[in-house]
């Protein structure tokens, strides 16, 4: 149980680093910007109690929107991707059937259910996060535009590092 | 009141969904309307702290572009210097000037954090309210206008950035000295901007300097904004190539416009008057 705190913990500030020092320099054509540190969220252990699944969600909103400048917009997009989490989860997982404390990863969950969880959770997320940060339909066309690629960039990114930490399954 | 209880225990993901939700709603909505939330910025301590410490390390990649800026610099001023032009008047006698008082001070400092792919962008500079920095003071930087303060602490300060929803100058044409108004284009690229308010009358041509009017009291007039690139005639604006390049900001000024109080009240005893 400890251990799994601290891979956590560790997990929370190096993406939160990752997203602040790195990421959030990168912009392809100015409209693909990648939101990497939802992955925190997306690889908490099933297992995770509602409420705080929510609080951990709402802190990692609240430190990315930090040092982005915009208190409580990456934090209402956190709190909505928490809860499309346990919808999706709720659907498609049955939850008895696993033995010592889970988690959603590629190495547990085979790539084809991966690609869908971090699929869908990124798209809720940034059409939110993209339409809440310009508030206005006359911009509706770049808004899109600006969603579905920055979701593709950031889908791609989480698959590749779902890759890098891939384990061959012992049994 | 068990069935209740029952209920919200089942659903329990949704009302606190909906619970938090609202609570960081509530959060964005506040600090857009009135800026109070400044904690939750990167000027508190935390946060200022670990980006100037990034930003040192990242001060010695950047150094050689600096230099070149610093120098480039450097040569413009020489030149306005009053050494560098030959004197052709005999000075009879030397009057101690009381004509001239200065109306705007330069404060320097260094950015330690900024941003030009966002809708709305901010920059953070190392000076704050003890180094004599307050809100609404104008920003620049050798190559032209950077923006507006919209926050101090003691020792930082955050800027509101020309490349934002809701920044506007008071700019004019340089050949002309037609008043226009500059925004930041729709389109989101960090190198171009909008001019429009035109009146009909003007005839800009392409490549015309833009520099401010000195008309708001953030800017003393004449500094430059951009170029003319193209013209829309459409919509009756001009498309502008802005001159600064925002992502490599290293060193800016905040403007101390030492009448902007006297300026501010002025206008708005002639709006109660109206």
């Amino acid at each position: 149980m400890s251990r799994v705190i601290l891979i956590n913990l560790i997990r929370f500030i190096v993406l939160t680093f990752m997203q602040v020092f790195l990421f959030k320099n990168f912009s392809l054509y100015e409209l693909s910007t990648p939101y990497i540190y939802i992955l925190f969220i997306l690889l908490l252990p099933f297992e995770t109690p509602n409420l705080i699944l929510f609080v951990l969600a709402f802190i990692l909103g609240i430190t990315i929107d930090a040092f982005y400048d915009t208190p409580g917009l990456h934090a209402a997009c956190c709190i909505l991707l928490a809860f499309v989490r346990i919808l999706f989860i709720n659907i498609t997982v049955q939850k008895d059937g696993f033995d010592n404390e889970p988690e959603p990863t590629l190495t547990v969950m085979g790539f084809r259910w991966f690609l869908a969880y971090a699929f869908i959770l990124t798209l809720f997320h940034h059409f939110l996060l993209f339409n809440l940060e310009v508030f206005r339909f006359s911009e509706l066309q770049y808004t899109l535009s600006r969603f579905v690629l920055s979701s593709l960039f950031t889908v791609f990114l989480i698959m590749i590092s779902g890759l890098l930490f891939f384990r061959k399954k012992e049994r | 009141m068990r069935n209740l209880l029952i209920f919200i225990s089942k659903y329990n993901a949704f009302f606190l969904f909906v619970i938090f939700e609202i609570f960081s709603l509530w959060i964005l909505v506040n600090y857009n309307s009135f800026q109070r939330a400044t904690y939750i910025s990167s000027s508190n301590e935390i946060t200022g702290e670990v980006y100037a410490r990034v930003s040192q390390v990242k001060g010695y990649l950047s150094l050689g572009i600096v230099n070149d800026s610093l120098s480039a610099e450097n040569a413009r001023l020489r030149n306005q210097l009053k050494s560098s032009f030959y004197i052709d008047t005999l000075a009879k006698h030397k009057v101690n000037d009381t004509v001239y008082k200065q109306q705007y001070a330069y404060i320097v400092a260094k950015v330690i954090n900024n941003s030009t792919n966002r809708r709305n962008n901010y920059i953070t500079i190392n000076r704050g309210s003890k180094d004599g920095i307050t809100k609404d003071m104008g920003v620049i930087c050798g190559d032209g206008v950077v923006g507006t303060v919209v926050n101090t602490t003691d020792h930082l300060a955050n800027i509101q950035s020309v490349l934002h929803k809701s920044s506007l100058v008071s700019a004019m044409l340089a050949d002309t000295k037609s008043v226009c108004s500059f925004k930041w284009g729709d389109d989101l690229d960090p190198h171009k901007g909008i001019l429009f308010d035109i009146s009909n009358s003007t005839k800009p041509k392409i490549g015309e300097m833009i520099v401010t009017s000195g008309y708001s009291s953030f800017f003393p007039m004449g500094v430059v904004i951009g170029k003319v690139s193209s013209f829309n005639t459409k919509e009756g604006t001009l498309n502008i190539a802005l001159s600064v390049d925002y992502s490599r900001l290293n060193y800016v000024y905040v403007i101390n416009n030492k009448f902007a109080q006297e300026q501010i009240q002025v206008e708005a005893q002639r709006k109660k008057d109206e």
